[in-house]
């Protein structure tokens, strides 16, 4: 199946005061119609970036995009800021984080999403607001008629991300960018969230981008799975063979520093040691090997190229030590 | 269940934040019960992790015990002593014994401080080691045990990250060797690789110093990792106070199965199965809670006698105790 949405070689970088922020340094990536595709990194490591930059968020003078977005035969890169007016929210829709900050305080729920039919299709204020309770009958909300005169703050943190999800679907997007859906709900309410998104997914056939830190998050709901760091894809596979053969030194230590429910407590937690690098002046060679605790000479010096971790595999990774050498315990 | 020498013992703990309307004039028409009828005790060396969603009152709760805030009733006793009525120059006593890790590294620290200063600052409170000298001795061996470079002695707050202001957090709270340390959501505004640096940073000061942990958090699967014993809170009232391992392999209270079947599993091949009880709704408003059970309006087994009767906090077979008129039976983490 072709790709709906292929990024080439992306990078991003910002001038600030105190020198380049390199954000994303090259990443490329595919997105197939109805599958889901994760990326998980810490904070700082680019992974919202990104995909802003692919929404055409990130414009600014101080700001430097290379590299191709190419979403179903046209470079988003390139786009003029008045086409992509017409493709967000619309052909591309996103769910930010925190849905407190994201719906306008001043105007009702029913406006806001009349205004978000309107924008893309002539219909009326009527049909939009039918249509407005239907979504968010779809998204689980009862009493959607009265819900539509409601104002953001009457609701709760999950009710809120609810809207903003009939919102983002309004008007039949067919890729969904989800940065943190989750982030900012309790567990329960997250679980709902969770299995929300992936009944509509399945109903609805949309592709999505689902960013997030929580490895728990994104094991339940991706396909397809890229952990980044400082900037770069490190490693990508599908979730079931990331999560059964993790192979980069990164990939791996994140996995052993989470506690987990379904494993026994008294195994310890083996945390990465250091910190994040900075994105002014990143780490010769591989941004990982100061932190790295199976780092050889080369690999301060040499940048790994994201390959397949054996001969012909779809597993992807970018580090120097070789594959019998990644798999072995520490 | 009651600890045979408690260091921490909380009775029938109240906390209501009333609710005002008018300016001037201001009339009271209702109240945020916030912890409504709380009890437990912590023994010493012991951590106790208080768990639940936002709302559920964990956080009113630790800050009760360090007196942080006056409970509206009930009592809080440490070492014995009921500190709910004490005055100032008594309390100072329990300030140095008792010790808080708060959420966000960023607000907790005072930004025109250096991280020696703040460190320091324990010592010049209580009048200890009253010497310039002395004290940056001690700080910088504080800043050596939580892993900080001493060098940085005169750096601020904002030159260092998330991880290591906490690191500061810490070093400031175990600077006079306190009996108890409350840590409030201490790794939750961290990332992923540094929880596990501040979450082994404790464990290690704990049984180095023997201290007593109150650990707030609403990661289940961290509290699991760190804690002795556990009480899982539900708008404002412990619904279940068992041991830890317990706790998880074989919930009781329904809520406490469903926060467990929530909590996503970071391997594909356990969560693909749609193995969740999805619980419906949420929390309702602490300021009007649910009669009855409070947990009955979302709970998949509730029954009639769920709005009428509040269950009390009674034990199980197996030792767990749980508030709860229907309890779970023979469930197993594995299946």
């Amino acid at each position: 199946m072709s790709a709906l949405l292929t990024v080439n070689d992306l990078k991003v970088s910002f001038n600030t005061e105190d020198g380049i922020v390199h954000a994303v340094e090259g990443i490329s990536y595919e997105v197939e119609p109805g599958k889901t595709l994760g990326i998980v990194g810490e904070s700082g490591s680019g992974k919202t970036v990104g995909t802003l930059t692919i929404m055409g968020l990130t414009r600014a003078a101080n700001t430097q995009i290379s590299g191709q977005a190419i979403f179903d035969g046209e470079d988003l890169l390139s786009a003029s800021e008045r086409h992509m007016r017409a493709i967000r929210g619309d052909e591309i829709a996103m769910i930010f984080q925190d849905p407190l900050s994201s719906l306008h305080p001043f105007f009702t729920i029913g406006a806001q999403l009349v205004e978000a039919i309107q924008v893309h299709n002539k219909v009326s204020k009527t049909a939009a607001r039918t249509r407005s309770a239907d979504l968010l009958t779809m998204v689980g909300l009862s009493d959607a008629e009265q819900r539509l005169s409601s104002y953001p703050h009457e609701f709760s943190g999950g009710m809120r991300q609810r809207v903003m999800i009939a919102m983002a679907l309004a008007n039949e997007p067919r890729l969904l960018i989800a940065d943190e859906p989750t982030t900012a709900l309790d567990v329960t309410v997250q679980a709902q969230i969770l299995e929300l998104i992936a009944d509509l997914q399945a109903q609805t056939g949309t592709a999505m981008i689902i960013i997030t830190h929580d490895l728990g998050v994104v094991a339940e709901v991706a396909d397809e799975i890229a952990v980044m760091y400082a900037g770069r894809i490190v490693e990508q596979a599908s979730a079931t063979e990331l999560f059964a053969n993790p192979q980069h030194p990164y990939t791996r230590g994140l996995l052993d520093s989470i506690p987990r429910l379904d494993r026994d407590r008294s195994i310890g937690l083996d945390p990465i040691a250091g910190r994040p690098p900075s994105l002014i002046a990143p780490p010769s060679g591989c941004a990982f090997h100061p932190r790295c605790p199976r780092a050889f000479d080369r690999c301060s010096v040499e940048l790994p190229p994201l390959e397949a971790a054996a001969a012909g595999s779809e597993h992807l990774v970018a580090c120097l030590l070789s594959p019998e050498e990644r798999i072995e315990k520490r | 269940m009651s600890a045979s020498d408690p260091l921490v013992e909380v009775r029938d703990l109240e906390m209501h934040f009333p609710l005002t309307r008018g300016v001037i004039f201001q009339r009271q028409y209702g109240a945020v019960r916030a912890v409504d009828g709380v009890s437990f005790s912590v023994a010493r060396g012991e951590t106790f992790g208080i768990v639940g969603e936002s709302g559920c009152g964990k956080s009113t709760t630790g800050r009760l015990i360090m007196r942080l805030l006056e409970p509206t009733a009930g009592q809080v006793f440490f070492e014995g002593q009921e500190i709910t009525n004490l005055d100032r120059r008594q309390l100072a006593t329990l300030r140095r014994d008792a010790q808080m890790v708060f959420q966000d590294p960023y607000s907790s620290l005072n930004p025109r401080k250096t991280v020696g200063s703040i460190i320091a600052e324990p010592f010049i409170i209580h009048r200890e080691a009253r010497e310039a000298n002395e004290r940056r001795k001690e700080v910088r061996e504080l800043m050596d045990r939580v892993g900080l470079n001493p060098e940085h002695y005169n750096r601020y707050p904002h030159q260092f990250s998330g991880g290591q202001r906490q690191r500061i957090g810490v070093a400031r709270a175990i600077a006079l060797k306190p009996k108890l340390l409350v840590a409030d959501e201490p790794v939750s505004a961290l990332d992923v690789s540094i929880q596990a640096q501040i979450i082994n940073l404790l464990q290690d000061l704990q049984s180095e110093l023997g201290l007593t942990l109150i650990f707030i958090a609403h990661d289940l699967s961290v509290v699991r990792h760190m804690c002795d014993r556990i009480a899982v809170m539900y708008l404002g009232k412990v619904v279940e106070l068992a041991e830890s391992e317990r706790c998880f392999s074989q919930p009781r209270h329904p809520y406490t199965g469903a926060l467990l079947a929530s909590v996503p599993v970071p391997d594909p091949s356990i969560s693909a199965a749609g193995r969740r009880p999805v619980l419906k709704g949420d929390v309702p408003s602490p300021s009007a809670p649910p009669p009855g059970c409070r947990f009955h309006t979302r709970c998949p087994k509730a029954q009639s006698l769920c709005s009428q009767e509040e269950p009390p906090l009674t034990e199980m077979p197996g030792g767990s105790l749980a508030a709860c008129h229907f309890p779970l039976e023979g469930y197993s983490s594995s299946s």
